[in-house]
């Protein structure tokens, strides 16, 4: 061997396993489009103000009904005669937050307490694992429309109902993944270099978790919305005349035989948020994971 | 002073060795019910003395669930002994807190049998060997580059896999990744935990080879547990047999292999298999299971499988009654647990 390559390895830095957000996405088209997509989402609920055609609350009887593609009214017209292109925009506004919300109060809260529960054991384990099971005892739902009931209905309430609901998910799943990782080797490995157990959960743990909590952030971003959607629905949420997606679904599912627009304009929207919050899921989670950085 | 001179004791203070272990424990509490009551104890090491000097290498070997691995991280106290104390350097860690173990910790690092549990997969290879250096303080980050490009030369790996992750090499290459990491705070004890076993046989000399070299080159000290006998045999300097938790037999390398007293000795060394067809055979074999630890033989732990006491009889007498202590016999240095060795 000649020695040219061994002096530029010896100038050349050791980089540190630290995450580039720009870097990463460079190389990774998918996390593109999906962060482009969600930023978008963001963007359309920060501007509706700005960008919808119509008033979203304005009711206007002699226009109702219209099917989509009609002059003016792009998505068409609900029952009461309101655009329904701008209360979709406008319902963004009310949709987003609770998904981002409720992830984040289900996912710090949880991932504490799983964290806590599988990393140290004993008593801990035992007292928040009841009180996990407790929460589990009930339906999610149920569970859901008790606590805004004893927080009052408004819409900052459901958010943090969601949150609670989806607590024991990601205390389970991050304890069950603590436990397995916690026997592997190079945790011993670490904890005889002496490191504390905060930077062992931090730099060791933490990193190992990522792939399967992404994808159930991914999946209760989903499940937030549509909760939502329930809980405005039964008057728990959102309240009328707000627009939301979850309530225009609930309304316009009277109407599905004759005008099935005012159902599917709002369930499209839900979908294309939830595929756009999966895509960024699963895109991170590969960009993330070394073994299958090409 | 006296005109009868004080002998000295065995282990004189001039040579002080660098480990010492008396009557280390570790039970395991095995739990049952709705109440998680105890109900016993598996018995995984149960009074093991061992004195390891500087710059030896201290095999131990025996079969799976003998204790041996529980033994060595019991002593670097990655699991805490139920009884007994462990000396390094003539200091008693075995109640040290964590912020007192730290800079002990540096002196002792373990070397581990998995070649892809023992690396975290989400970090670099760079940043496995200096997380050592980063935890005991080396916040400089060119200085830390320089100790992790040396250390990955003095294992025979390329500078440049710093940046490579662990799923990119073959296990003899994890297992060099392990051994820097090891070596990165310049220990003086490093417990090998079976460092070979998963390997392939032509990479498990190269391996072995490595840390043969490795040793001269920075006056390290091993304990090497295996239960391969011809691997232990090949880089001991002194080798201890443990059978359900307790030290059965321990001499120096060549004098235990030629020279075995134990019974259990001596049918693990009728079962290493000889490369030369023509050379007398003499196999010694073992009849039974090991016994469980959770509920091991009364006496000696050998005796239910113990040829020797099945042909004097005494499997219900004193091998039952009492347990022969670890006892130095004909030749210096040579101790046997057996009533008859």
């Amino acid at each position: 061997m000649s020695t040219a390559p061994a002096l530029v390895a010896t100038q050349a830095s050791i980089r540190q396993t630290r995450i580039h957000l720009l870097e990463l996405a460079r190389g990774h088209p998918r996390v593109i489009l999906a962060g482009s997509l969600v930023l978008l989402l963001f963007l359309i609920a920060l501007l509706a103000p700005f960008i919808s055609p119509h008033d979203p609350i304005a009711v206007n009887a002699d226009n109702a009904y219209l099917p989509p593609l009609s002059p003016s009214h792009l998505l068409g017209t609900d029952e009461l005669g309101r655009d329904l292109f701008s209360r979709v925009l406008w319902g963004a506004r009310v949709s987003l937050p609770v998904a981002f919300v409720a992830v984040a109060v289900g996912l710090v809260a949880g991932g504490v307490i799983g964290l806590i529960s599988g990393y140290f054991g004993g008593v801990f384990d035992l007292l928040l694992m009841r009180l996990i099971d407790a929460l589990l005892a009930f339906p999610a739902l149920i569970l859901a429309i008790a606590i805004v009931a004893a927080l009052g209905p408004d819409l900052r309430n459901a958010m943090i109902a969601i949150g609670i609901v989806a607590i024991p998910v990601y205390a389970r799943l991050v304890r069950a993944l603590v436990l397995q990782l916690k026997q592997m080797e190079f945790i011993a490995a670490t904890r005889s270099l002496g490191a504390t157990p905060t930077s062992i959960i931090l730099r060791h743990l933490i990193p190992n978790l990522l792939n399967p909590v992404i994808v159930q952030v991914s999946l209760s971003a989903g499940f937030a919305i549509l909760a939502e959607a329930t809980l405005s629905f039964l008057g728990l949420g959102a309240q009328v005349p707000t627009p939301d997606w979850g309530q225009m679904i609930n309304t316009g599912a009277t109407f599905l035989a004759n005008d099935p627009w005012l159902a599917i304009v709002p369930g499209a929207a839900i979908s294309v948020t939830v595929f756009s919050f999966n895509l960024l899921g699963d895109s991170l989670r590969d960009a993330l994971d070394p073994r299958l950085r090409s | 002073m006296t005109a009868e001179a004080v002998k000295p004791l065995p282990a004189a203070s001039s040579d002080q060795p660098l480990l010492r272990v008396r009557g280390i424990k570790k039970y395991f509490p095995v739990r049952r019910g709705f109440l998680q009551r105890v109900i016993g104890y598996v018995k995984a090491v149960d009074g093991v003395d061992l004195d390891v000097a500087r710059g030896e290498t201290l095999g131990l070997v025996g079969e799976s669930g003998c204790g041996k691995s529980t033994l060595g991280r019991s002593i670097l106290r990655l699991i805490e002994p139920t009884a007994g104390t462990i000396e390094f350097e003539g200091r008693n860690i075995t109640k040290l807190n964590r912020r007192h173990m730290k800079p002990i910790r540096a002196d002792m690092q373990i070397i581990f049998q998995d070649p892809v549990g023992s690396l975290n997969p989400r970090m670099s290879v760079g940043d496995i060997v200096g997380e050592g250096l980063l935890v005991h303080g080396m916040k400089d980050r060119v200085k830390r580059q320089k100790i992790i490009r040396d250390i990955l030369q003095k294992v025979g790996l390329r500078q440049e896999y710093a940046n490579r992750y662990p799923h990119e090499f073959s296990g003899g290459q994890r297992q060099r990744i392990g051994i820097a990491r090891a070596l990165a705070l310049s220990p003086k004890l490093i417990i090998a935990d079976e460092p070979v076993s998963a390997l392939d046989v032509s990479i498990q000399s190269q391996v072995l080879n490595l840390l043969v070299d490795l040793r001269k080159e920075f006056g390290l000290t091993y304990i090497f547990v295996a239960h391969n006998l011809a691997v232990v045999s090949y880089i001991s300097d002194r080798v201890a047999v443990m059978y359900l938790g307790q030290v059965m037999e321990l001499a120096d390398a060549e004098e235990l292999y030629r020279n075995p007293l134990h019974p259990y000795t001596k049918s693990l060394l009728s079962a290493i298999p000889q490369p030369d067809p023509d050379h007398p055979r003499n196999r010694t074999v073992l009849t039974g299971d090991v016994p469980s630890p959770f509920n091991p033989p009364s006496g000696c732990p050998f005796r239910t499988r113990c040829p020797l006491a099945r042909e004097k009889g005494t499997q219900d007498g004193i091998c039952a009654e009492e347990r022969p202590p670890l006892a130095e016999k004909k030749t210096a240095g040579h101790f046997a647990a057996c009533h008859f060795a």
